[in-house]
Protein backbone atom coordinates (compact mmCIF):
# COMPACT_ATOMS: atom_id res chain seq x y z
CA UNK A 1 0.00 0.00 0.00
CA UNK A 2 1.32 3.60 -0.69
CA UNK A 3 0.81 5.91 1.98
CA UNK A 4 -0.37 9.36 1.21
CA UNK A 5 2.47 11.39 1.51
CA UNK A 6 1.66 14.72 3.02
CA UNK A 7 5.56 15.96 4.09
CA UNK A 8 6.26 19.32 2.67
CA UNK A 9 9.94 18.60 2.70
CA UNK A 10 9.75 15.69 0.82
CA UNK A 11 6.96 16.82 -1.35
CA UNK A 12 9.33 20.23 -1.87
CA UNK A 13 12.40 18.52 -2.65
CA UNK A 14 11.34 15.73 -4.56
CA UNK A 15 9.18 18.49 -7.12
CA UNK A 16 12.59 20.60 -7.52
CA UNK A 17 14.65 17.41 -8.30
CA UNK A 18 12.54 14.95 -10.30
CA UNK A 19 12.61 17.24 -13.83
CA UNK A 20 16.45 17.12 -13.44
CA UNK A 21 16.41 13.63 -12.83
CA UNK A 22 14.49 12.94 -16.10
CA UNK A 23 16.58 15.55 -18.13
CA UNK A 24 19.90 13.51 -17.04
CA UNK A 25 17.57 10.19 -18.12
CA UNK A 26 17.47 11.96 -21.37
CA UNK A 27 20.67 12.84 -21.19
CA UNK A 28 22.16 9.33 -20.24
CA UNK A 29 19.97 7.82 -23.38
CA UNK A 30 20.96 10.29 -26.23
CA UNK A 31 24.60 10.05 -25.25
CA UNK A 32 24.21 5.83 -24.68
CA UNK A 33 25.83 5.21 -28.46
CA UNK A 34 29.50 7.00 -27.59
CA UNK A 35 29.69 7.13 -23.68
CA UNK A 36 28.60 5.14 -20.55
CA UNK A 37 25.15 4.59 -20.05
CA UNK A 38 22.38 3.59 -23.07
CA UNK A 39 18.94 2.82 -23.22
CA UNK A 40 18.16 0.45 -20.11
CA UNK A 41 20.15 2.85 -17.61
CA UNK A 42 18.42 5.93 -19.06
CA UNK A 43 14.93 4.51 -18.98
CA UNK A 44 15.87 2.95 -15.01
CA UNK A 45 16.46 6.77 -14.36
CA UNK A 46 13.66 7.54 -15.89
CA UNK A 47 11.35 5.43 -14.03
CA UNK A 48 13.03 6.20 -11.22
CA UNK A 49 11.52 9.84 -11.07
CA UNK A 50 8.25 8.57 -12.11
CA UNK A 51 8.61 5.97 -8.34
CA UNK A 52 9.77 9.14 -6.74
CA UNK A 53 7.26 11.07 -7.69
CA UNK A 54 4.68 8.60 -6.84
CA UNK A 55 6.53 7.77 -3.39
CA UNK A 56 6.56 11.55 -2.39
CA UNK A 57 2.81 12.32 -3.20
CA UNK A 58 0.92 9.05 -3.08
CA UNK A 59 -0.69 7.14 -5.84
CA UNK A 60 -3.81 8.83 -5.27
CA UNK A 61 -2.64 12.64 -5.49
CA UNK A 62 0.21 11.35 -8.67
CA UNK A 63 -2.24 9.15 -10.49
CA UNK A 64 -2.97 11.07 -13.09
CA UNK A 65 0.93 11.93 -14.15
CA UNK A 66 1.41 8.41 -14.16
CA UNK A 67 -1.83 6.90 -15.65
CA UNK A 68 -1.09 2.66 -15.83
CA UNK A 69 -3.21 2.66 -19.18
CA UNK A 70 -0.34 5.13 -20.90
CA UNK A 71 2.49 2.95 -19.22
CA UNK A 72 1.12 0.27 -21.17
CA UNK A 73 0.84 1.83 -23.93
CA UNK A 74 4.17 2.84 -23.55
CA UNK A 75 6.10 -0.70 -22.94
CA UNK A 76 4.42 -1.56 -26.11
CA UNK A 77 5.63 0.93 -28.15
CA UNK A 78 8.78 0.54 -26.86
CA UNK A 79 9.28 -2.83 -27.94
CA UNK A 80 7.73 -1.99 -31.10
CA UNK A 81 10.43 0.96 -32.21
CA UNK A 82 13.13 -1.63 -30.73
CA UNK A 83 11.96 -5.16 -33.30
CA UNK A 84 10.73 -2.50 -36.00
CA UNK A 85 14.09 -0.79 -36.37
CA UNK A 86 15.42 -4.28 -36.47
CA UNK A 87 12.99 -5.77 -39.00
CA UNK A 88 13.58 -2.66 -41.24
CA UNK A 89 17.24 -3.48 -41.62
CA UNK A 90 16.09 -7.40 -42.20
CA UNK A 91 13.21 -6.01 -45.19
CA UNK A 92 16.15 -3.45 -46.97
CA UNK A 93 18.23 -6.79 -47.54
CA UNK A 94 20.46 -6.53 -44.35
CA UNK A 95 20.78 -8.89 -41.21
CA UNK A 96 18.58 -8.42 -38.46
CA UNK A 97 19.55 -4.90 -36.20
CA UNK A 98 22.32 -4.17 -39.39
CA UNK A 99 21.99 -0.80 -39.30
CA UNK A 100 24.09 -0.02 -41.68
CA UNK A 101 21.20 -0.69 -44.18
CA UNK A 102 19.51 2.10 -43.09
CA UNK A 103 21.57 4.52 -45.24
CA UNK A 104 19.32 3.69 -48.26
CA UNK A 105 16.05 5.25 -46.28
CA UNK A 106 17.80 8.15 -44.45
CA UNK A 107 20.39 9.48 -47.30
CA UNK A 108 23.84 9.35 -45.57
CA UNK A 109 26.39 7.64 -45.14
CA UNK A 110 26.48 4.28 -43.42
CA UNK A 111 28.54 5.31 -40.24
CA UNK A 112 25.59 7.84 -39.53
CA UNK A 113 23.41 5.13 -40.52
CA UNK A 114 24.78 3.07 -37.63
CA UNK A 115 24.28 5.93 -35.24
CA UNK A 116 20.97 6.99 -35.72
CA UNK A 117 19.90 3.27 -35.79
CA UNK A 118 21.41 2.52 -32.07
CA UNK A 119 20.18 5.67 -31.20
CA UNK A 120 16.32 4.74 -32.33
CA UNK A 121 17.02 1.33 -30.79
CA UNK A 122 18.22 3.03 -27.41
CA UNK A 123 15.01 5.10 -27.31
CA UNK A 124 13.14 1.93 -27.43
CA UNK A 125 14.46 0.16 -25.48
CA UNK A 126 14.38 3.45 -22.56
CA UNK A 127 10.56 4.09 -22.86
CA UNK A 128 9.91 0.38 -22.44
CA UNK A 129 12.10 -0.07 -19.29
CA UNK A 130 10.72 3.05 -18.00
CA UNK A 131 6.87 2.26 -18.65
CA UNK A 132 7.78 -1.69 -17.40
CA UNK A 133 10.33 -0.31 -14.13
CA UNK A 134 6.81 1.89 -12.96
CA UNK A 135 4.17 -0.56 -13.63
CA UNK A 136 6.47 -3.33 -11.43
CA UNK A 137 6.39 -0.96 -8.52
CA UNK A 138 2.72 -0.30 -8.76
CA UNK A 139 2.40 -3.59 -8.79
CA UNK A 140 4.18 -4.67 -5.74
CA UNK A 141 2.99 -1.70 -3.82
CA UNK A 142 -0.59 -2.08 -4.53
CA UNK A 143 -0.57 -5.64 -4.47
CA UNK A 144 -2.14 -6.21 -8.00
CA UNK A 145 -5.20 -4.33 -7.18
CA UNK A 146 -4.58 -0.07 -7.12
CA UNK A 147 -6.78 1.71 -4.71
CA UNK A 148 -9.21 3.33 -6.78
CA UNK A 149 -10.21 0.10 -8.60
CA UNK A 150 -11.11 -1.89 -4.93
CA UNK A 151 -13.86 0.29 -4.43
CA UNK A 152 -15.17 -0.25 -7.82
CA UNK A 153 -14.78 -3.90 -7.78
CA UNK A 154 -16.51 -3.96 -4.83
CA UNK A 155 -19.43 -2.23 -5.89
CA UNK A 156 -19.81 -4.14 -9.44
CA UNK A 157 -19.40 -7.51 -6.89
CA UNK A 158 -22.26 -6.02 -4.54
CA UNK A 159 -24.76 -5.37 -7.82
CA UNK A 160 -24.14 -9.22 -9.05
CA UNK B 1 50.12 25.66 -9.95
CA UNK B 2 49.27 22.81 -10.29
CA UNK B 3 51.36 21.45 -7.46
CA UNK B 4 48.74 23.85 -5.37
CA UNK B 5 45.64 22.40 -7.16
CA UNK B 6 46.99 18.80 -6.11
CA UNK B 7 47.65 20.23 -2.91
CA UNK B 8 43.80 21.55 -2.14
CA UNK B 9 42.82 18.47 -3.87
CA UNK B 10 44.33 16.16 -1.49
CA UNK B 11 43.36 18.89 1.55
CA UNK B 12 39.53 18.49 0.44
CA UNK B 13 39.86 14.69 -0.35
CA UNK B 14 41.35 14.21 3.08
CA UNK B 15 39.33 16.01 4.99
CA UNK B 16 36.09 14.05 3.08
CA UNK B 17 37.39 10.55 4.39
CA UNK B 18 37.77 11.69 7.72
CA UNK B 19 34.19 12.57 7.74
CA UNK B 20 33.52 9.48 6.38
CA UNK B 21 35.44 7.74 9.22
CA UNK B 22 33.30 9.56 11.74
CA UNK B 23 30.10 8.89 10.18
CA UNK B 24 31.32 5.19 10.22
CA UNK B 25 32.17 5.08 13.76
CA UNK B 26 29.01 6.75 14.60
CA UNK B 27 27.32 3.91 12.57
CA UNK B 28 28.61 1.60 14.76
CA UNK B 29 29.29 2.89 18.07
CA UNK B 30 25.57 4.85 18.54
CA UNK B 31 22.71 2.90 20.48
CA UNK B 32 19.70 3.11 18.30
CA UNK B 33 18.05 4.20 15.08
CA UNK B 34 17.86 7.59 15.27
CA UNK B 35 21.05 8.51 16.39
CA UNK B 36 22.75 6.07 14.34
CA UNK B 37 21.13 8.20 11.07
CA UNK B 38 22.15 11.54 12.82
CA UNK B 39 25.64 10.59 12.54
CA UNK B 40 25.44 9.15 8.89
CA UNK B 41 23.25 11.73 8.06
CA UNK B 42 25.17 14.62 8.40
CA UNK B 43 28.54 12.93 7.73
CA UNK B 44 27.72 11.43 4.66
CA UNK B 45 26.47 14.66 3.04
CA UNK B 46 29.83 16.97 3.97
CA UNK B 47 31.95 13.83 3.43
CA UNK B 48 30.56 13.30 -0.24
CA UNK B 49 30.31 17.27 -0.93
CA UNK B 50 33.55 17.61 0.57
CA UNK B 51 35.16 14.45 -1.84
CA UNK B 52 33.80 16.07 -4.78
CA UNK B 53 35.23 19.24 -4.60
CA UNK B 54 37.97 17.87 -3.84
CA UNK B 55 37.78 15.75 -7.49
CA UNK B 56 36.80 19.25 -9.44
CA UNK B 57 39.73 20.85 -8.35
CA UNK B 58 41.64 18.09 -9.66
CA UNK B 59 40.22 17.77 -12.55
CA UNK B 60 40.67 21.68 -13.13
CA UNK B 61 38.42 23.85 -14.95
CA UNK B 62 36.41 21.80 -17.67
CA UNK B 63 33.42 20.33 -18.52
CA UNK B 64 34.05 17.50 -16.33
CA UNK B 65 34.05 19.57 -13.10
CA UNK B 66 31.32 21.12 -13.48
CA UNK B 67 29.20 18.31 -13.91
CA UNK B 68 30.97 17.00 -10.78
CA UNK B 69 29.71 20.13 -9.08
CA UNK B 70 26.06 19.25 -10.36
CA UNK B 71 26.54 16.02 -8.48
CA UNK B 72 27.28 17.51 -5.85
CA UNK B 73 24.55 20.65 -5.44
CA UNK B 74 21.88 17.49 -6.09
CA UNK B 75 23.98 15.11 -2.66
CA UNK B 76 23.50 18.63 -0.90
CA UNK B 77 19.55 18.22 -1.75
CA UNK B 78 18.91 14.80 -1.92
CA UNK B 79 21.23 13.15 0.60
CA UNK B 80 19.49 15.49 3.79
CA UNK B 81 15.79 14.90 2.39
CA UNK B 82 16.32 10.74 2.33
CA UNK B 83 17.41 11.24 5.54
CA UNK B 84 14.54 13.28 7.15
CA UNK B 85 12.13 10.82 5.14
CA UNK B 86 14.00 7.64 6.54
CA UNK B 87 13.61 9.23 9.78
CA UNK B 88 9.77 10.34 9.51
CA UNK B 89 9.63 6.28 8.50
CA UNK B 90 11.02 5.40 11.75
CA UNK B 91 9.03 7.43 13.38
CA UNK B 92 5.94 6.05 11.97
CA UNK B 93 6.77 2.83 12.58
CA UNK B 94 7.16 3.34 16.45
CA UNK B 95 10.44 2.57 16.89
CA UNK B 96 11.79 3.52 20.74
CA UNK B 97 14.05 6.08 21.30
CA UNK B 98 17.11 5.82 23.00
CA UNK B 99 17.37 7.11 26.68
CA UNK B 100 20.42 7.11 29.25
CA UNK B 101 19.20 4.17 31.87
CA UNK B 102 18.30 6.00 35.56
CA UNK B 103 21.15 4.87 38.72
CA UNK B 104 20.26 1.62 40.48
CA UNK B 105 18.80 3.12 43.95
CA UNK B 106 17.74 6.46 42.43
CA UNK B 107 14.05 6.61 40.82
Amino acid sequence: MIYRGEDIIIRTISRMLIPFIQLYGLYVIMHGHYSPGGGFQGGVILGASLILLLLAYGYQDAKSRVPEKLLTVFSGVGVFIYAGTGFLCLVLLGNFLDYAMLAKILHTDAAHARSLGILSVEIGVGMAVMAVMVSIFLDISTGGVLPGEEEEKQKTAEEA
Amino acid sequence: METIQNILAGLFLLGGCFFFATATVGLLRFPDFFTRLHATGKGDTLAVTLCLIGLAIHSGLNMTSVKILLIAVFMFLAQPTSTHAISRAGVRCGLEIWRKKEKEGNP
